[in-house]
């Protein structure tokens, strides 16, 4: 057991990073379920922000996926690849209600996904470990991701709000 | 998972294993920590009413603390059978707790919508093994 948020090896942030390329990949394969799981009177209702919300967000979760990737190429290993997750996914998923569960389930996702940011953030930052890519570059990757996340968080709560 | 979780996951494994009140030397060797670190954290844990503490007996959980050690093993079972079915890690107990302080209960919860847990997570860990008696577990370290 290891007390103490800090990362102390390549090894162990290889595997945050790869948790975050998962992460990333659920977003993106949850947001297309939940756009295919609407029944289709529900999907002609699902207004415009919400279908934007939810393109957006696949769009960027591709985006933070590919930043990330880059930086475990260098550390040289290797993702799990999005069509595995999303088999996965697609296993287990079970449909939210109606928009609003759609919409509760995206704040859930960048929610979940800021915080992961920011407690990685944290222990790298805790630590003095020496990793093999630039440290300069792993955090300043980071710091983008964890404020687009914060963004996101923002944005669905706008659009829960203009609902409400 | 927080220092406090975490200790609070050790002692509910080490009464699991001793059937009985954890004994500090117990603890110590769990947390690889000092008998000194894990006397002071039991006595903040015993201020906070989530354990009680015997003289020359050990640590027994209140039932508000073992409510917080089942959520904190059934996060760190996630952990594992991500690491061992997704990520098809070898070493994933070794690397689980390495992880498992970094790794908040809301990123476990996400990871955990995708791995195929059973019901009765966590009573189905096996405190000596450490890891889950229902993963089943290959000649490579690998869940099967």
């Amino acid at each position: 057991m290891s007390l103490g948020q800090r990362v102390s090896s390549d090894n162990q942030l290889t595997r945050l990073l790869q948790i975050g390329v998962v992460l990333e990949e659920l977003v993106e394969s949850r947001a297309a379920h939940h756009l295919d799981s609407l029944p289709p009177d529900e999907r002609a209702a699902v207004d415009e922000a919400v279908r934007e919300l939810l393109v957006c967000a696949a769009e960027e979760s591709a985006v933070h996926r590919e930043r990330l990737e880059a930086l475990i190429d260098d550390l040289e290993a290797e993702t799990v690849p999005y069509e595995e997750i999303n088999m996965l996914v697609d296993a287990q998923y079970g449909p939210p209600e109606d928009t609003d569960g759609v919409l509760y389930d995206q704040l859930a996702n960048e929610e979940t996904a800021y915080k992961f940011y920011d407690d990685l953030i944290d222990a790298i930052e805790a630590s003095d470990a020496e990793f093999a890519i630039d440290r300069d570059r792993l955090l300043e990757t980071l710091y983008g991701i964890r404020e687009e996340e914060r963004e996101g968080v923002e944005e669905v709560t706008e659009i829960m709000e203009q609902r409400a | 998972m927080n220092t406090a979780d975490q200790y609070l996951k050790a002692i509910y494994l080490a009464q699991r294993i001793e059937e009985g009140p954890a004994s500090t030397g117990t603890l110590a060797d769990l947390l690889d920590v000092s008998p000194a670190s894990v006397n002071e954290m039991i006595g903040k844990l015993e201020e906070r009413g989530l354990v009680d503490h015997e003289k020359y007996k050990g640590a027994s959980l209140t039932d508000e603390g073992i409510e917080r050690a089942h959520n904190a093993l059934q996060t760190y079972c996630i952990i594992e059978r991500f690491l061992a079915n997704v990520l098809e890690v070898e070493e994933f107990r070794d690397e689980a707790r390495a992880l498992e302080s970094v790794i908040d209960d809301t990123v476990a919860e996400r990871l955990d919508t995708i791995i195929n847990r059973p019901s009765d997570c966590p009573d189905c860990f096996d405190p000596e093994l450490d890891y889950c008696e229902r993963l089943e577990v290959g000649p490579d370290g690998c869940a099967d």
